[in-house]
């Protein structure tokens, strides 16, 4: 793409052209047909000798008496795991994976821009490319592959050259963020963390009034919605790097849940 | 004496074949390589014509298509087989599942093969959902008129999880309890439904009726798990995947191809 990108210059130009080559059509038979047959023939090699060389494992039968150490879920939901760290379970494992699910549906709702139907551009859709990729590559893999090879006994973090020792002692001196500022009453604390996150979010109506022009053609409703979930991930990593950086435990602290 | 090559005219043996009712009432036109008979071998086959008859020039770019639709497509169709096949071995009984994975192991021919091809092509089928999801959204292909399209898609994304993880119990040994034990302990922190969830006290549900105990059929991974898990992996998952894939694939056609404004 970056080649052509060069040859034709403007944004519109370039949607015209990609445009003429996707709507040149072609016979399905043979042109599509030999191809996935192709791909079918490789696939089922592949996953034959995988089959036939790796056997899938097996451990002890199950033993509800007897908990290993690391006891981690299936692969694909280490991401979801990892955010355990940073959030209680409640949000982890129920509010977060239904954001997930529910933020994938509403992209074509939320996303209205009409270029890059069909082809391959960066430069056309830069906001959207980079959000979802961030979310995917870095939220999604990235956090699977460290909960695979990274989080050994005790859901400690282990370099790929340490030995995963189960005795290995971290001190967890975590604090509240609104401890750390001063805050020393109960609802103090409460008070303090409520206004912290509201103020995250207030980033949202404080947009919208800045780029009141801009905003025209998408809609509040869809801003609000657009602004939210994309503030929500973005809390995610606000908490993650408070977690890690500063030792916070929590934002909010109240009596029946804690963020 | 005629020789054997005349006696045997091979030629003639494939024209009677190809000319003969039986042959004709199956196999309705051979391969000429004519416009007609490339559209005919298209919508005359149940199983291509799930396609149309001409389509796109990028949609058979394996530079832009990265094949993962339909990879996944075809995984799962081995699932189907490769699990149907594992149904006759296995059953759902805390007493008995162990023992006949091990069986299935070392004494049901081909058995371990079967059972290695579930596995990996479960864990391949995950990677290929994401991937193709992944190209369609780098080449945005869920904008209009295929909004509809992306939010089935991403259903089937979850339900493919949902396969793979309702599977991931079912050789009830310690990978498998423990890893089911870790991901549906998240449902007893379910909001308002689950017991140790923010406003459990206000709706009243207990450690023994909660979200997370209608999914385990009691307060831990155990037998009665094991049968639901296998019901929702064999049966309830499957069939509505089916019936979303159909929908998937029928509404690629109503869009007008895989890619690009109608």
């Amino acid at each position: 793409m970056a080649k052509e990108d060069k040859v034709v210059g403007s944004a519109d130009e370039m949607a015209k052209t990609s445009w003429e080559r996707v709507n040149d059509k072609v016979h399905v038979w043979p042109y599509l047909t030999r191809l996935e047959f192709m791909c079918a023939i490789i696939i089922t090699i592949l996953l034959v000798v995988w089959s036939i060389v790796i056997d899938a494992p097996l451990e002890e039968p199950a033993n509800p008496s007897v908990t290993p150490n690391p006891s981690k879920a299936p692969w694909y939901f280490l991401g979801l795991q990892e955010l355990l760290v940073y959030f209680d379970p409640w949000m982890a494992g129920v509010v977060l994976p239904t954001l997930i699910i529910v933020g994938l549906m509403a992209i074509p709702f939320i996303d209205v821009n009409p270029k890059g139907n069909g082809y391959y551009t960066f430069h056309e859709r830069r906001f959207a490319i980079f959000t979802f990729l961030f979310g995917f590559l870095v939220l999604w893999v990235w956090m699977v592959v460290q909960g695979t090879f990274l989080r050994g006994p005790g859901w400690n973090f282990f370099m790929p050259w340490e030995y995963w020792d189960p005795h290995k002692v971290v001190a967890l001196t975590n604090v509240d963020l609104p401890y750390m500022l001063g805050f020393r009453s109960y609802w103090g604390q409460a008070a303090c963390g409520t206004v912290l996150i509201l103020l995250w979010y207030a980033t949202i109506p404080a947009y919208y009034i800045w780029r009141r022009e801009r905003m025209k053609n998408v809609g509040l409703v869809r801003y609000l919605i657009k602004a939210s979930l994309n503030m929500t991930m973005m809390g995610i990593v606000a908490k993650m790097v408070l977690r890690i950086g500063l030792n916070v435990k929590y934002v909010l602290v109240t009596p029946w849940f804690n963020i | 004496m005629p020789s054997l090559k005349e006696r045997l005219n091979l030629d003639q043996v494939k024209r009677s074949v190809l000319d003969s009712q039986v042959w004709r009432s199956m196999f309705r036109h051979g391969y000429e390589d004519t416009p007609r008979n490339r559209v005919l071998m298209v919508v005359d086959n149940l199983w291509l014509h799930l396609h149309p008859t001409k389509i796109r020039r990028h949609a058979i770019r394996i530079r832009f298509t990265w094949c993962m639709g339909g990879v996944t497509f075809l995984l799962f169709l081995y699932l189907v087989v490769t699990g149907v096949v594992l149904m006759f071995y296995y059953r759902p009984v805390g007493e008995y599942a162990y023992a006949d994975i091990k069986y299935l192991e070392f004494d049901a021919p081909f058995g371990m093969f079967m059972r290695n091809m579930h596995r990996w092509a479960a864990h391949a089928m995950v990677i290929a959902v994401w991937l193709h999801m992944l190209r369609v959204f780098m080449t945005g292909s869920y904008k209009p008129p295929r909004e509809f399209n992306w939010v089935i898609g991403v259903l089937l994304l979850t339900l493919t999880l949902l396969l793979s993880f309702t599977g991931y119990l079912l050789p009830w040994d310690q990978l498998a309890i423990w890893a089911v034990t870790v991901g549906t302990n998240m449902a007893r922190a379910t909001p308002l439904l689950g017991s140790e969830g923010p406003f459990a006290e206000m709706v009243g549900v207990t450690p023994r009726f909660d979200a997370r105990s209608a999914l385990l059929g009691g307060t831990i991974v155990g037998p009665p798990t094991l049968l639901r898990f296998y019901v929702l992996h064999c049966i309830v998952v499957p069939l509505i995947a089916a019936i979303l894939m159909m929908v998937h694939f029928w509404r690629i056609r109503k869009d007008g191809g895989i890619s690009g404004p109608l």
